[in-house]
């Protein structure tokens, strides 16, 4: 009897054990499933969130966390293809815009087979209305993207037809194109705006692929298919293929990863650690399939220039000069969420720099030794050769505090003596405000590869920057670069222009600069087809093509 | 008595005042607010977040925010979350139904394992049966109740490839699938809080079975398991009571790691999300609920002393 429990509890301890051991690791599959295999209509997708949603407003908020479950529900002007997510391809518009030869006006034609869910027709009004709101919110309507629409001229976006829209802008805006297939640009009508400019807080009522519901607080969301939806595949069939989804709200990591590996739920869009992946690749073996991308996403380290030593070009010279960002990627990326090495924009993204080029950046040189041994002297020649300070960073472990360690270390091997102040998000979002930091590592996470976006933290810190840029800095120079690459609509032109910007600010002023950028995995059940993985986690989310497959 | 019990009842105003006070004030001595947290690392400009702070009144002084609030509680009125804009009654009604039934069935699970189990480590002290009952004790005050649920999770699906469902059905409408979503939370609580009562049964059982009435009922030849079951643990019965009302008590909010583990919808899992996002209406709402549940179980109680105990008046 004595053996029996013995022998019992070991084997109840060895799968214990095993079930806890890191499993191989998975291969990446194709997003698609096999070649040439036709979609599947029917079927709910279930999918996790790890957030819930503030209000229902897309105009309003800024998380994924609203994008992933209501997204769903609404379409855009334009949005980017789920096939290639690098091109913009018209969504309730009927074709790309029109641009006037000096590129100040766009003239937008309309499908004329939208309907919203609730059966009425959408038209250029329900456009102006929606883009009204966004750029030119009335008062106690809030629009934290507006200042993307800038070159938009105030009472100008009109309905020219009922299927037909014009924006007029005060200055050629290389960025203005690209923003309108902002995933947060939902289309509402106007009507329902008009009633109540709020309405839209608290209720959904979009033109998108699948209907609304339910919501139960802090558990799910449910959406079915909306068989009037205008959008088709390439074959004439009606989209979406799904009947319906439901998207589970589970907060906790452990409780994610439990979810997929009991199938419960096939899918999670923002991301996992590189361990969570292999826990599910072990666990399920050739049933997952693992996409991976680089990610618009990037960690910031941010000196404080208002307060000394950090007013001293060459301390913040010295920091970033000792980071060996090459030696962080190699042992980061098996741990956490970061992977490659760039400047402000993303890495091999279209506004990237050459290696060759960025590595003549401070601090982006692969010569570790040579660098460190630089920042030393840049610190004795400023006095600071015992420097000491303190590194705010927020309580988040992915990636923030295993990529603020291995700053710190770095620091360490040339002298510098900081102290990491690790903070709960809201109090350390509120000493970044208040300016009440020396160092800070901060970060930037966004939809498209848009330096107008990637630059927005880089204004002064008293003009356009006030509330992001943290270093508070105030330098009419770097606002005269960043000015200019927005309204150079040359692709190659504006692209020197920010590679010039990133040298001037991350190395003659060393103002702040990135650690490593982001990567994203998402190890998902194989069933799930028609999903590519994009380098953001905010776009691509309507679900218009997804389908499930055996 | 029914002075005292009006009495008691009229005591909870002001120690539920006291809370709402003692809450209202550390949340806002904590730096950064709702607004600070829903813009981190996102380009949004300050105008954005002054007009939201005005908009949730929280550029109003502490002492304006204090008196809205509780004008809306004089009225019976939780306010309004500051995340999601919804009525806190709201909230707190789709969670609570999960929070109750998970700890009523725990402390059913308890009360099950504890009283009996307790008795009998106290009938047959120091021998084997004492010495495994107390094992097991230890074991349950030993372990956090979310580990041993981490572990179930992780057994019963590595074994079986099953977990618990994610999203809660109401026994009324499928017993099946909700007790499939209950059992494995409801023993891992259960366990710990078994442990706490089994031990303290096994204490005042011991206690009095050493009391003179209990020899005095033996030495007249009363069966042992009257003598233990009637005169004994009747009156070993008080101070169990209490814990296990305590811990009844603590399981409504407090059950925030093992509702994350097993990504329960209920109240915890709200209260965590709610100092998350520094939803202050929200924390507010929850802390006074908690407080008014501990509150009224002391209540509860202290009037089931009287039932247990007939020598115990309230004048």
């Amino acid at each position: 009897m004595f053996n029996r429990q013995i022998a019992a509890f070991g084997v109840t301890l060895a799968l214990l054990l095993a079930a806890c051991t890191p499993a191989p690791k998975g291969t990446a599959s194709s997003p698609s499933g096999a070649a040439g295999e036709q979609p599947q209509p029917g079927g709910t997708l279930t999918f996790i969130v790890n957030a819930e949603p503030p209000s229902f407003d897309g105009h309003r908020e800024t998380t994924f966390a609203l994008l992933h479950p209501i997204a769903p529900h609404y379409s855009t002007l334009y949005k980017f293809d789920p096939n290639d997510l690098t091109t913009v391809i018209p969504d309730v518009a009927a074709a790309m815009p029109e641009i006037s030869a000096d590129k100040l006006t766009y003239t937008i034609k309309l499908r004329t087979d939208v309907k919203f869910h609730d059966g009425t027709k959408m038209t250029s009004d329900d456009i102006v209305a929606t883009y009204n709101k966004i750029i030119f919110p009335p008062t106690g309507v809030l629009s934290p993207r507006a200042g993307a629409y800038a070159a938009v001229d105030a009472n100008g976006i009109t309905a020219t037809s009922p299927d037909a829209v014009t924006f007029k802008l005060k200055y050629p805006s290389a960025s203005f194109a690209t923003n309108l297939a902002s995933p947060w640009n939902f289309i509402y009508s106007a009507a329902k705006l008009k009633a109540d400019i709020h309405w839209y807080e608290k209720n959904i009522m979009g033109t998108g692929p699948f209907t609304y519901v339910s919501n139960t607080k802090g558990q799910d969301w449910v959406g079915k298919k909306f068989p009037d939806y205008f959008g088709k595949d390439k074959n004439g069939v009606q989209l979406p293929y799904l009947d319906g989804y439901k998207a589970l709200i589970i907060t906790d990591a452990s409780a994610e990863v439990n979810a997929i590996r009991s199938k419960q739920a096939a899918i999670e869009f923002r991301g996992f650690t590189p361990q969570q992946r292999d826990t599910l690749s072990g666990a399920l073996g050739s049933a997952l399939a693992i996409q991976e991308a680089p990610w618009i996403c990037v960690n910031y380290v941010v000196p404080n220039t208002k307060k000394p030593p950090f007013d001293d070009v060459r301390v913040r010279q010295a920091l970033t000069l000792a980071i060996d960002r090459y030696a962080g990627s190699t042992s980061l990326q098996k741990i956490t969420i970061v992977k490659d090495v760039g400047g402000l924009m993303r890495p091999k993204g279209p506004f990237a720099q050459t290696d060759s080029d960025l590595q003549k950046i401070a601090g982006f040189g692969t010569d570790g030794a040579a660098n460190k041994a630089k920042a030393k002297q840049l610190l004795a020649d400023a006095g600071q050769s015992n420097l000491t300070f303190k590194f705010l960073n927020r309580n988040i472990t992915t990636p923030y505090e295993p990529v603020a360690l291995f700053v710190l270390d770095q620091w360490k091997q040339i002298g510098i003596n900081a102290t990491h102040d690790v903070k709960e998000t809201s109090a350390y979002q509120a000493d970044l405000r208040a300016g009440n930091f020396e160092v800070a590592l901060d970060f930037n996470c966004d939809f498209l590869d848009e330096p107008d976006l990637q630059l927005a933290k880089f204004w002064s810190a008293s003009g356009l920057g006030k509330g992001l840029n943290f270093a508070y800095y105030d330098d009419a120079a770097l606002d005269k670069m960043i000015d200019g690459q927005s309204r150079e609509t040359d692709p190659a032109k504006r692209k020197a222009l920010v590679a010039d910007i990133e040298k001037y600010a991350m190395d003659t002023k060393a103002y702040q600069y990135p650690v490593l950028w982001w990567y994203r995995i998402i190890p998902y059940l194989n069933t799930v087809r028609g999903w590519r993985i994009g380098s953001n986690h905010y776009t691509n989310q309507d679900l218009e093509t997804v389908w499930l497959g055996k | 008595m029914r002075r005292y019990v009006a009495g008691r009842l009229l005591l909870m105003i002001p120690t539920l005042v006291g809370v709402a006070i003692l809450t209202f004030v550390i949340m806002r001595a904590v730096p950064g607010d709702i607004v600070a947290l829903k813009y981190a690392g996102s380009p949004v400009p300050q105008s954005v977040i002054d007009e939201e702070r005005h908009q949730l009144g929280l550029d109003k002084p502490m002492w304006a925010q204090f008196t809205d609030w509780m004008g809306e509680i004089a009225h019976f009125d939780l306010g309004t979350s500051l995340w999601t804009g919804h009525p806190v009654v709201d909230e707190i009604l789709v969670r609570l139904p999960l929070s109750l039934e998970l700890a009523i069935i725990a402390t059913l699970l308890a009360i099950t394992i504890a009283v009996p189990l307790g008795v009998l480590a106290a009938v047959r002290q120091d021998t084997w049966t004492d010495y495994a009952i107390r094992l097991f004790s230890i074991g349950g005050l030993a372990m956090p109740s979310f580990w041993i649920g981490l572990l179930m999770v992780l057994a019963t699906i590595t074994l079986f490839g099953w977990a618990p469902p994610l999203v809660f059905t109401a026994i009324t409408d499928d017993p099946i699938a909700n007790l499939s979503q209950m059992v494995l939370p409801a023993l891992s609580v259960g366990y710990r809080y078994s442990a706490v009562s089994m031990r303290m049964t096994r204490s005042t059982v011991l206690e009095v079975l050493r009391e003179d009435y209990v020899r005095t009922a033996r030495a007249k030849g009363v069966r042992e398991s009257v003598v233990v079951l009637r005169h004994a643990l009747r009156n070993a019965l008080l101070p169990v009571v209490t814990v296990i009302s305590l811990e009844f008590a603590f399981l409504i909010g407090g059950l925030v790691v093992t509702e994350q583990v097993f990504n329960l919808n209920g109240i915890g899992k709200l209260l965590v999300d709610a100092v998350a996002h520094r939803d202050y209406t929200l924390i507010q709402a929850l802390v006074l609920l908690l407080a008014s549940v501990f509150v009224l179980i002391n209540f509860v109680v202290d009037m089931v002393y009287v039932v247990l105990d007939p020598r115990i008046r309230y004048s």
